[in-house]
């Protein structure tokens, strides 16, 4: 049986503040996580992460990150993905500051 | 204090221009982060989970206040008003912007400091003794050779490209406070039967997934070939260390799989091919450098003050019993100033407080000041009688925490909160026990003890030389605790060994606590501390104390 696919978003930092940011369906980078595209056929996430490692001058190191479909758009399923929506834990920095 | 001189300062201001070029070339897009991580990494630019990270080198820990309050005005400039100590003498700004990166730089230079080969497969900042220089079990000041070896070290054109990593920690004390023998290279001063100096050369130590305690290379050394014999260990290293895999690149590992004999002697066979080489200019170098690292004018006045206020003030007294440590001048202290208030980020200063702390070695510290591999800001050279008002000046700093080696001077790397490799938060378990100690009041009667907590396996946080070692992991997704039990960092070296299966992260703090409490009913007395109740009776008492149900289980 083949392996399940599991959904994914294309994530990556941005080039001149460094922070995460997740590819949208409209080639745009978004801050919110919840307004990425989700990608959920393996070879079309393939392809889109190959489009966004072509955009260097905007990113770096893109990836493709486990999702989940949510009301409000894609979610993060594993931890590190979670904290990366929201900045440390330690002080109210990051993407929990600027909400 | 060195001083850069003009080769120095040209060479850091070269260097700047070029990353500067090389950050336009990045953000114009002429660069791709694959060619552009290679010349970021030089200059100590990292990028982690929410920003770009810049470590920036305070070589061997030395700092004077001119160069704190410029990491200050950096932290406010540029950052978010605080900066983050290193358990490697640096400090990291965990928010940077890349295009600022340059200027960063410059401010650095402007205070002869830099980021080169704070990371990348190079000789990394040199490490040494926190109490170098001040220390009154020290033979020598460890410092002048540190830099000798920075001087060397920096752009090296044979060590620009190792196999991996590579660390250098320098003692002048018979008592460890390096971790000399968890880097790749390890230097001990010691005293040979003649009277003379020398160096007992440590190789192939290290901690992260293979931790291994150094073995001794050559058990003395004199200071003359010190320059040579490194060398020579990093050239037959260069050669035979493994480029295939990450995981066995460092020197640990190809001590381990050559034997150490085979490298003695593959490295005291370079060491006589290059020695004729070293015609003594490095030890003229080592002469004026050793003059730049003469010691303070100390004054002389009485220090009754000092022990009237420990009479007066129980506050002070506890601080005083706590965090001062004995200088080679009796009428002087050396001060461990703690970055590690109960519930705040171990390592974390704000740039007030680095400005106070700039001000106190002004008015107080002969100028200097240090940071300790443990996190902490030392001032080495206090005089007794000033005591009182730099405690004073503490207080309104919000840095008089009296907990120096205590349950709640804990060392922690970033961990997932910033980095980008961990697999675990470290600082939240960090703060969760410091604040619950401090809730029981209990840490002064629990006496010495070190946890150090590292969020992957990579061990930043130095785990498996805690007594108490925690080691964050992810297992299946889901934050997961791993506690090793009778680690030792100092000139004892011990790798902790691993006691059970790992705990959960809200399971983490409970069981430090029962681990910690259980040990005050095994001790024989307030005097035996947790190190050596765990070297008289094993594992076994404190493995019971941690896993309940499985030792109700084998009652059964």
């Amino acid at each position: 049986m083949p392996r399940t696919f599991t959904p994914k978003v294309v994530t990556a930092n941005a080039l001149l503040e460094g922070d995460a940011v997740w590819l949208t369906e409209d080639n745009t980078w978004t801050r919110d996580m919840a307004k990425a595209e989700l990608l959920t056929d393996e070879a079309h996430a393939d392809l889109r992460l190959l489009e966004a490692s072509a955009r260097q001058d905007e990113i770096a190191g893109p990836y493709l990150a486990d999702a989940k479909p949510t009301e409000n758009g894609p979610a993060p399923t594993h931890f590190r993905e979670d904290f990366r929506t929201r900045g440390p834990s330690n002080y109210p920095h990051g993407k929990q500051a600027e909400v | 204090m060195y001083s850069y001189n003009d080769f120095d300062a040209a060479f850091v201001a070269e260097r700047n221009k070029q990353f500067r070029a090389q950050v336009q070339r990045r953000i114009d897009g002429s660069l791709t982060e694959d060619e552009f991580k290679p010349l970021r990494l030089m200059n100590g630019l990292y990028l982690q989970l929410h920003a770009y990270m810049l470590r920036v080198a305070i070589p061997y820990g030395t700092l004077n206040a001119a160069q704190m309050d410029q990491l200050a005005f950096i932290a406010d400039k540029f950052d978010k008003g605080y900066g983050h100590f290193t358990t490697r003498q640096n400090i990291q700004y965990n928010w940077p912007k890349l295009t600022e990166v340059p200027d960063i730089l410059d401010a650095l230079a402007e205070v002869e400091m830099h980021a080169l080969q704070t990371s990348g497969n190079t000789i990394r900042n040199v490490t040494a003794d926190h109490f170098a220089g001040a220390a009154a079990d020290e033979i020598a000041d460890p410092r002048p050779i540190a830099e000798l070896l920075r001087q060397w070290s920096t752009d090296h054109p044979e060590f620009q490209f190792l196999p991996r990593k590579f660390k250098i920690a320098v003692t002048g004390s018979p008592n460890d406070r390096a971790v000399t023998r968890a880097h790749d290279i390890g230097l001990r001063m010691v005293r040979n039967d003649a009277g003379e100096n020398g160096f007992e050369v440590i190789v192939g130590g290290g901690l992260g997934r293979t931790p291994m305690v150094g073995k001794v290379i050559r058990d003395f050394l004199p200071v003359a070939d010190l320059l040579a014999y490194v060398e020579a260990i990093v050239s037959v290293y260069n050669l035979l260390g493994r480029r295939d895999n990450k995981y066995k690149a460092r020197i640990k590992i190809t001590v381990h799989e050559n034997g150490l004999e085979t490298i003695r002697d593959m490295v005291e066979s370079r060491f006589e091919q290059i020695k004729p080489g070293f015609t003594g200019f490095d030890q003229d170098l080592l002469a004026q450098i050793e003059h730049a690292f003469a010691p303070p004018a100390f004054k002389t006045a009485g220090t009754e003050g000092y022990e009237a206020a420990r009479l007066a003030n129980p506050a002070f007294r506890s601080w005083t019993d706590t965090n001062l440590t004995a200088h080679k001048n009796d009428d002087y202290a050396i001060v461990s100033v703690s970055i590690k208030k109960h519930g705040n980020t171990p390592g974390d200063a704000t740039s007030d407080q680095m400005r106070a702390l700039a001000q106190i070695a002004r008015d107080y510290g002969h100028d200097e000041l240090r940071i300790s591999h443990e996190q902490n800001v030392i001032l080495p050279h206090v005089h007794k009688s000033d005591l009182p008002a730099i405690y004073a000046a503490l207080r309104a700093a919000d840095l008089a925490t009296a907990n120096i080696g205590l349950v709640s001077d804990i060392i922690a790397c970033p961990g997932m909160d910033y980095c980008a490799l961990a697999t675990a938060r470290s600082i939240p378990v960090a703060q969760q026990i410091a604040t619950r100690f401090d809730e029981l009041k209990v840490e002064h009667d629990v006496g010495p003890l070190k946890i150090k907590i590292s969020g992957c396996i990579n061990a930043c946080g130095h785990h498996h030389v805690g007594h108490i070692g925690i080691l964050g992991l992810d297992r299946a997704g889901v934050e997961n605790y791993q506690i090793t039990l009778g680690g030792d960092g100092t000139e004892d070296t011990h790798i902790g060994e691993r006691a059970g299966p790992g705990f959960a992260y809200d399971e983490i703090v409970p069981a430090i606590e029962r681990l910690v409490l259980g040990y005050l009913d095994l001790r024989t007395d307030p005097e035996e501390t947790f190190i050596q109740t765990f070297r008289r009776l094993g594992a076994e008492p404190f493995k019971a104390i941690l896993y309940p149900e499985k030792e109700a289980q084998n009652a059964a």
